[in-house]
């Protein structure tokens, strides 16, 4: 039992994962939120923070590239300036090193000769001739040194008197310096005592003080209005060495060479001859006195770029003056557009990007929002789906109540005296309301699985009875409509699997009930297989064929066409699969497995366990369904379209139950339609398989015994035009036990049967007991018009010693005339009408074979319990007296000799080793001591005896396995704890309280089988 | 022919028992199935003895639901002999009463045992009253050729 409940478990597990799956899909896989939602508010704020950034980054990027930019202008500047600046001071520097010459020329020639060779003609013309030497100098000339003491004398020798710079005879000083000789551009200055003037005075005095050249702050030329400097030089009367000293230097000075230097002019020249002159500005100082600058060339006014300035010192060999030049772009500096251009194409694509981030932000939170605002209205018509079947369960179950009771009272007045009118009224209204609970129970059904409150049981059940209970619910209705109704079940399916047999029925009753429902001629057939088999096979199919396939079906197009199909009627199905083709091969596989064993299949078995997979189809040749209905075929409430429930009824319901209630069983269900050629609904279910324990025997025994044994080793022949036909046929006639072979047509079965008739000794193995002849190939061939097997009688001439074949017409329908026609073709008057059910089957067989026969096998289990238990010796133990007198009777009935016990205690004493008891029945719930102690105590006592037989080794001789009492409990209450408990305290079963046949059958025959009667 | 009325009668009267819900359709038929030639009277002898018993039952539970305080255990058990012998003579209605009246029993309701146990009688009363005009009709349609129940 442990196995079985495994199985259970396993097929709970199944059962469980759908519902599971279906709880999936209602809730909804829950979701972690995107991060992205949780700051929503922060997005514009992000936004606007990443717009800032790309605008600094931006500010940055253009700096960096204008300082560089800045710089390479400030060095170029900065080079212009110094070469300005050089150039200056070197263009000065050689007017100097002139004028000092110039000095040198006249100590030379004025002072040294004697008498002085200079006068000033020869100076004029002189430096009139040099001046391109002195192209900075507007002229020179040459004062001489003269002390107050000699001015009288100067005057006199030179004719003139000396003058001031105004032009007025000069006042009386310490000494003078009056300009003697001068060159013709300066010929003004003649006889003007040059001390006079502050800035010339000054000069004057450093000059011979230090020795070199001096010149004067900036000021406007007397000749031009150009700024400029006077420059001045010493001239000695004595060549002095170079480390006189500065007193020294003053008494030897004799007189001053002096120039004026026309800066502006010299500035203006000298940058017109460099390139750039146009770019930029320069300005020349004079900052000796540091905190007020003179400007010796340029204007005052801040023109130009002030913001990059530079500064150069200029040496004019001054050793008291100092200068500097300062440069400056004449323009401002130009904007740097590939810096420009640059920011602004980064800040444009920053912007962008940060937009674009910005708007997926928005996007996903939207989205975000609107998958919420769906996932909730989504659970809410989820919850209002839930609530709907609850509320449907609730109302049809409410609704079944005062139904029950108002079918219950038209059962009632039904039985009452009524008139016909009344009786009319009161059936039909008992046959509406029937209908209408039927639908209630659909629609509670349908609610219930959906409320997921539906439970699959998990109980051992012949998959092959529950097929023909089906098919005989329908036989009146397909007899009646003349459709062939056939079913085959597959031999590798056990005949025993663990399921629910109730909703398993239901689901076929629901597919082969929609098919009798549309279909008006051709057939119906209901195929059980496995589903790795079929899968097999379907592939084995293609391999094998494949190439033939293209070939085969051009003809069998030709074949539909005329209407010669290869299924069970010749109409044509909608799923190919289905046709003879394929079938075939089930077929052969199944003849091959056949020899092996009669378990069947037992390679599938070994490969797959506990668990089987079944697949059902049911195919008709009904009208079909509508391409543009074939997807909501499986909805509750839909049918095909308005006109279908108006022609054929029905509520729609039943297909969507049967879905759900496959896949409760862990299956699928599909269909194949085809409008006006038919339907072939499959589906598969998970099922468990029984485990070949000794309980599965005596089950396995028990439902063979449904089917009365006696036909084995029958032999038959089956005629019949159709392969698939036959194949039914034979699939009935097997599970009776009959040995089969198959003929097609009449003449084949005849020349079958002759070698056995001229081969006397082999006739009883290949003579076959009876002949079945399809209706339709004895009546469409010209068979009928030549019956054989009287021939065959008349010719032999052994009737009288050969059991000649019975034959029997099988038809779906027959008319009278043609019962008569067959009977004088021979045939038994019993016609075996389809669909073919196996019970049914045997009982044809029982009437043909004859009454000897039929006694035997008249009541099926009660015989073969009255075989059982003839003769037995039983024990039953009941406190109940009427239940004692009952369960007595029940089993007297049966041939056994029963003995009663009225108590636990009564019982062990009977029970005393040795007894002769056979069986024990045993009540479970009595007074002082209830059936599971006593039987416990039983077990005790026997294990004591069995002990003690084997101390003795007498156990082999008597040929027995020792004491063992089968005890079987009595109850009322039939469930499985109870068994649990049963099997516990060492009980071998049970049977449920009343007796009942079938019940009793089942627990007597697990213990009396192996036993032969003789045994007591 | 009168014999075959006085038949129909019987079958008529045994049916409308089964539609009053009165005796359990199944069950009876099993009892009468037992009557054989080897025992023509079985249902009879059962249900009288059922009767003889069950009154004997009937008399204990009554003393018991007397006594105070009442012993539950005992009742159950009593009940439950009572209600096993209804089952078995398929008195459905005795027995879904005497259900009932376990159901009080365990839940330790004296006063529901009390009405049910009433119930009880009353159902059972009733009973006898039909089975025994029952069987008196049957014992005067004499024995039947009982049609073999179909395979």
């Amino acid at each position: 039992m442990g196995a079985s409940a495994q199985l259970q478990q396993q097929l709970s597990h199944i059962h469980n994962q759908h519902l599971l799956k279906v709880y999936e899909k209602q809730i909804g896989p829950k979701r972690a939120f995107f991060s992205v939602q949780a700051y929503r508010h922060w997005l514009s704020k992000a936004f606007v923070a990443w717009v800032l950034g790309t605008c600094c980054i931006a500010l940055w990027i253009y700096n960096y590239m204008d300082e560089d930019s800045k710089l390479r202008r400030k060095e170029l500047l900065e080079s212009m300036c110094d070469q300005r600046a050089r150039m200056l001071q070197d263009q000065f520097i050689v007017s100097v090193n002139h004028v000092h010459a110039l000095a040198i020329l006249v100590s030379s020639f004025h002072y040294f000769k004697n008498p002085s060779a200079i006068d000033q003609a020869t100076f004029a013309e002189y430096t009139a001739r040099t001046a391109f030497e002195r192209p900075l100098l507007s002229g020179v000339a040459y004062a001489e040194r003269v002390p107050n003491s000699e001015r009288e004398e100067f005057e006199r020798k030179h004719g003139w008197t000396i003058k001031t710079m105004q032009r007025e005879a000069s006042p009386i000083r310490d000494e003078y310096a009056p300009v003697i000789l001068s060159q013709e551009t300066v010929s003004y200055i003649q006889s003007i005592d040059m001390m006079s003037g502050e800035e010339d005075r000054d000069n004057i005095l450093r000059a011979r003080s230090t020795g070199t050249a001096v010149i004067t702050g900036p000021f406007r030329l007397l000749g031009s209005h150009h700024l400029g400097v006077v420059l001045t030089f010493p001239v000695y009367k004595s060549k002095l060495p170079p480390s006189s000293t500065e007193q020294q230097r003053i008494e030897a000075t004799a007189g001053y060479l002096g120039g004026a230097f026309d800066v502006e002019s010299l500035v203006e020249n000298l940058l017109g001859q460099l390139a750039g002159n146009q770019a930029i500005l320069v300005n020349v100082y004079d900052v000796t006195n540091s905190s007020d600058p003179l400007i010796m060339y340029g204007h005052e006014d801040q023109a130009g770029d002030m913001s990059l300035v530079l500064e150069s010192k200029l040496d004019f060999r001054d050793p008291f003056r100092r200068h500097k030049m300062v440069c400056r772009y004449h323009d401002d500096a130009p904007w740097n557009s590939s810096a420009i251009v640059t920011t602004i194409l980064f800040s444009m694509t920053g912007i962008l990007v940060g937009y674009i981030l910005y708007g997926a932000g928005n996007h996903i939170v939207r989205i975000e929002d609107e998958r919420n605002e769906m996932e909730e209205l989504k659970s809410r018509a989820e919850a209002a789906d839930v609530a709907k079947s609850q509320f449907l369960a609730t109302v049809s179950h409410e609704i079944r109540t005062p139904m029950n009771g108002v079918l219950g009272m038209l059962a009632l007045l039904l039985d009452t005296d009524l008139s016909s009118t009344q009786r009319d009224y009161a059936q039909t209204a008992q046959a509406c309301g029937k209908a209408l609970i039927t639908l209630i129970n659909e629609v509670l059904d349908r609610a219930k699985i959906e409320a997921g409150k539906l439970d699959l049981e998990t109980v051992p059940f012949d998959l092959r009875s529950v097929v023909d209970d089906v098919l005989s619910l329908f036989s009146e209705k397909s007899r009646n409509k003349g459709i062939e109704l056939a079913v085959f079940v597959s031999d590798n399916v056990p005949e025993l699997v663990v399921g629910d047999p109730g909703r398993f029925r239901q689901v076929i009753t629901n597919l082969v009930g929609n098919s009798v429902k549309f279909t008006e001629r051709g057939h119906i057939f209901l195929r059980v297989h496995l589903e790795e088999h079929a899968k097999a096979v379907t592939d084995s199919k293609a391999n094998i064929s494949s190439t033939l396939n293209e070939e085969e079906s051009d003809e069998s197009m030709l074949l539909s066409g005329s209407q010669q199909s290869t299924t069970l009627s010749g109409s044509e199905a909608a799923d190919e699969w289905d046709s003879w083709d394929t079938f075939k091969y089930f077929v052969a596989e199944e003849g091959f497995t056949m020899n092996g064993s009669s378990n069947g299949g037992t390679s599938y078995e070994e490969a797959t366990g506990n668990v089987i997979t079944l697949r059902v189809c049911v195919e008709d040749t009904g009208i079909g369904i509508p391409l543009t209905a074939q997807d909501r075929v499986f909805m509750p409430f839909m049918q095909a379209d308005s006109s279908t429930s108006r022609t054929y009824g029905g509520t729609g319901i039943g297909l969507s139950i049967s879905k759900c209630l496959v896949e409760l069983m862990g299956g699928q269900i599909k269909f194949v339609s085809r409008p006006h050629v038919g339907s072939t609904f499959t589906f598969t279910a998970v099922l468990g398989r029984c485990e070949k324990n000794a309980v599965n025997k005596t089950e396995k025994k028990r439902n063979a015994e449904d089917l009365p044994s006696s036909f084995k080793g029958l032999k038959v022949v089956i005629v019949d035009a159709k392969p698939v036909r036959a194949a039914v046929t034979r699939y009935h006639l097997k599970r009776l036990g009959i040995v089969v072979e198959v003929a097609s047509s009449v003449k084949v079965a005849a020349n079958t049967l002759a070698p056995g008739v001229d081969l006397l000794k082999c006739r009883k193995s290949s003579q076959p007991d009876i002949v079945l002849v399809e209706k339709d190939t004895w009546f469409s061939g010209e068979e009928r018009c030549s019956p054989v097997w009287p021939v065959d009688r008349e010719q032999n001439g052994h009737i009288s010693t050969q059991k000649l074949p019975k034959m029997i017409l099988i038809a779906t329908n027959i008319s009278k005339s043609e019962v008569e026609r067959a009977k004088e073709a021979g045939f038994e008057d019993t016609v075996i009408m389809k669909p073919l059910r196996a019970s049914m089957v045997a009982a044809c067989l029982q009437q043909v074979l004859g009454t000897g026969r039929k006694k035997s096998q008249g009541k099926g289990s009660s015989s073969y319990l009255q075989s059982l238990l003839c003769g037995k010796k039983i024990l039953v133990v009941d406190d109940n007296r009427v239940n004692r007198r009952v369960a007595a009777g029940a089993l007297k009935k049966f041939g056994a000799n029963v003995e009663c016990a009225d108590s636990g205690k009564a019982a062990l004493e009977l029970l005393q080793i040795p007894h002769g008891f056979d069986a024990c029945f045993m009540d479970i719930q009595m007074p002082e001591m209830d059936g599971f102690e006593a039987t416990r105590r039983i077990r005790q006592m026997e294990k004591q005896a069995n002990e003690q037989l084997e101390a003795e080794g007498s156990i082999a001789e008597e040929g027995k396995d020792g004491w063992h009492l089968p005890v079987l409990a009595m109850t009322a209450d039939v469930i499985h704890a109870t068994y649990d408990e049963c099997v516990k305290s060492g009980m071998d079963g049970y049977v449920s309280k009343p007796f009942e046949e079938q019940n009793l059958y089942q627990a007597v025959a697990k213990f009396f089988q192996d036993k032969p009667i003789s045994g007591s | 022919m009168d014999r075959n009325q006085s038949h129909r009668q019987v079958a008529t009267m045994k049916q409308s028992l089964f539609d009053q819900g009165y005796l359990d359709h199944e069950q009876f038929n099993q009892l009468e199935e037992l009557q054989d030639d080897a025992n023509p009277n079985f249902v009879e002898e059962v249900v009288t003895l059922y009767y003889r018993d069950s009154a004997r039952l009937v008399h204990s539970i009554e003393q018991a639901l007397e006594k105070s305080p009442i012993d539950f255990n005992k009742l159950d058990s009593y009940m439950h002999q009572f209600r096993g012998s209804s089952s078995s003579i398929g008195a459905k209605k005795v027995k879904a009463e005497c259900s009932l009246f376990r159901e009080y029993c365990r839940a330790g309701n004296g006063e529901g045992c009390m009405r049910t146990f009433q119930q009880v009688k009353k159902e059972y009363t009733a009973l006898r009253k039909k089975l025994e005009t029952f069987f008196q009709l049957a014992r005067q349609a004499g024995p039947v050729d009982r049609a073999r129940r179909p395979k």
